[in-house]
């Protein structure tokens, strides 16, 4: 999945090492530098990706590489996938 | 503080030249840039032609990150940000780059509406319960200064940016908007300009009161016909002109190209009295905003060379005429050259003053005066007022001195600014 990641990722940001380096401690706005209203296009990406949708509150906690792998797996196991 | 104001830059994304080099030719050979619109005709329009610049991925790709271009519709943005980029690099300035944006320079930069397609996008988005998907970009794109807030961003402006809205004078006063605020010392530069997006959804509204011609959906290129006693309406238009202004001081000291000087012009409203509506001027405002114009720029009547008029190829042509007449209190062969670049591109809206000033430069810098093109059979009533010798319809390659410009809008606005040619001092 992180490789998923990555590629939804890559257009939002131009801190390329650490989009290289991208690990489950990658975080979005400290690392990627990714500014907060791209943060949304994000989680619009990763919807339409995994074919999910995510929640508000959900989505405000999405800051992070391994926070992001988390909603996307409980969202697919609640869809039954 | 009463600075002199110089034009240092220039940048136009036209419908017969989407950059500075192609749009000169194309105005000095009376190149048009309208076009049969299979869209307009698609969607049963009266009017079935119009003016839209062209630009390309490639080009696009010059002036936007991809990340931007990922949907990206208003057209009024695109054209907006690459005229006024190209006036920026024209002026040989370039982009902040550091954390301190350039306090002294700023943007007056108009429109009428913004992003309109992106607009009619996000209510279909709301309509359908889908609020939550219209991505980052709707209201940068929507917003009426998304295009000022785009340039601010792209050039690191730090003084004034806003964007102005007076119809179809919004492009000649955002240029006397700025020029005022660089007069009165409170900015060295400003990027002024004004744009226009494309489309069926800005033009509609003007194919339902039948201003738009009807006549030549097969024979575009004769279709927008300023003072000709067969004009029958404009061709909607669209793009963007882009103008760097600085002190002369600023000017010099940089060692900038100087294309013309901002002698000073008056922007007023008719009221909506007398002959004034909503979409006819007071001939009286109209009056009085060019000869308000000539006071403030310190010039008599006698000294216009060259009118670069408003004239849309309507039947208001001949009021217009008849308003220039009076207040220069000039007629005949005694009447300055005149032109309007509607016949080659039509009415570009919003960007229209914009357009027409960087047209307007570009003849007082290059030494010529364009032709006017489907004016040959002039109307008979302008004919009574100015000789035809004064209405080119070939390019005169001759210098001059002083050029009025002038717009007026919906609403009854009226703008009028005066051009001199700039020779060492």
């Amino acid at each position: 999945m992180i490789v998923e990641l990555k590629g939804i990722l890559t257009p939002y940001t131009e801190q390329a090492e650490a989009l290289e380096n991208l690990s489950e401690e990658t975080d979005f706005i400290k690392d990627l530098q990714i500014n907060s209203a791209n943060l949304v296009d994000v989680v619009l990406d990763v919807e339409e990706k995994f074919g999910i949708e995510i929640d508000n509150d959900s989505m405000a906690k999405m800051l992070t590489v391994k926070a992001a792998i988390e909603i996307v797996e409980t969202k697919l196991a609640e869809s039954g996938r | 503080m009463n600075n002199r104001v110089v034009i240092t830059g220039l940048g136009v994304v036209s419908p017969n030249g989407a950059d500075l080099e192609t749009f000169r030719n194309a105005i000095r050979n009376g190149v048009s840039g309208i076009k049969h619109d299979p869209e307009l005709e698609k969607l049963q329009f009266s009017c079935q032609i119009s003016g839209k610049p062209e630009i390309d991925a490639e080009r696009l790709a010059q002036y936007f990150s991809p990340l931007e271009l990922r949907g990206l519709e208003s057209t009024g943005i695109i054209y907006g940000v690459i005229a006024a980029m190209d006036a920026w690099k024209d002026a040989g300035l370039l982009p902040i780059n550091g954390d301190e944006p350039d306090w002294d320079s700023g943007s007056v930069f108009g429109t009428g509406t913004s992003g309109i397609d992106k607009f009619r996008e996000a209510i279909y988005k709301v309509d359908a319960l889908q609020v939550r998907k219209l991505g980052s970009t709707v209201v940068a794109q929507t917003m009426n200064s998304g295009v000022s807030a785009y340039l601010s961003g792209k050039l690191g402006l730090g003084n004034q940016v806003c964007t102005n809205s007076s119809a179809c004078a919004t492009g000649t006063e955002s240029i006397l908007m700025a020029f005022e605020r660089i007069k009165t010392g409170r900015a060295t530069r400003m990027l002024a300009g004004s744009t226009s997006d494309s489309g069926p959804y800005i033009w509609g509204g003007f194919d339902a009161i039948k201003v738009c011609t009807y006549k030549h959906n097969e024979d575009p290129e004769a279709g927008c016909r300023p003072m000709s006693q067969s004009a029958s309406g404009f061709a909607p238009g669209s793009g963007a002109g882009a103008l760097v202004l600085e002190t002369l001081a600023s000017a010099l000291e940089r060692g900038a190209h100087i294309y013309a000087e901002i002698l000073g012009g008056h922007v007023n409203s008719g009221g909506q009295r007398g002959t004034g509506t909503m979409t006819a001027p007071n001939r009286t405002g109209v009056q009085r905003c060019i000869t308000m114009a000539l006071k403030e720029a310190g010039i008599e009547k006698q000294e216009v060379d060259v009118i670069n008029a408003h004239l849309t190829a309507t039947s208001k042509d001949v009021m217009e005429i008849e308003n220039w007449v009076t207040a220069l209190e000039r007629r005949g062969t005694d009447f300055p050259y005149i032109n309007s670049i509607k016949g080659m591109i039509g009415h570009c809206i919003s960007a229209a003053g914009s357009i027409e000033s960087v047209a307007s430069v570009l003849q007082l810098a290059g030494d010529f005066i364009f032709p006017n093109i489907n004016s040959e059979d002039l109307h008979p009533d302008i004919e009574k007022m100015v000789a035809r010798e004064r209405i080119p319809t070939i390019c005169l390659n001759q210098q001059f001195n002083i050029l009025a410009k002038a717009s007026f809008g919906f609403g009854d606005v009226n703008a009028c600014i005066i051009f001199k040619r700039y020779e060492n001092g």
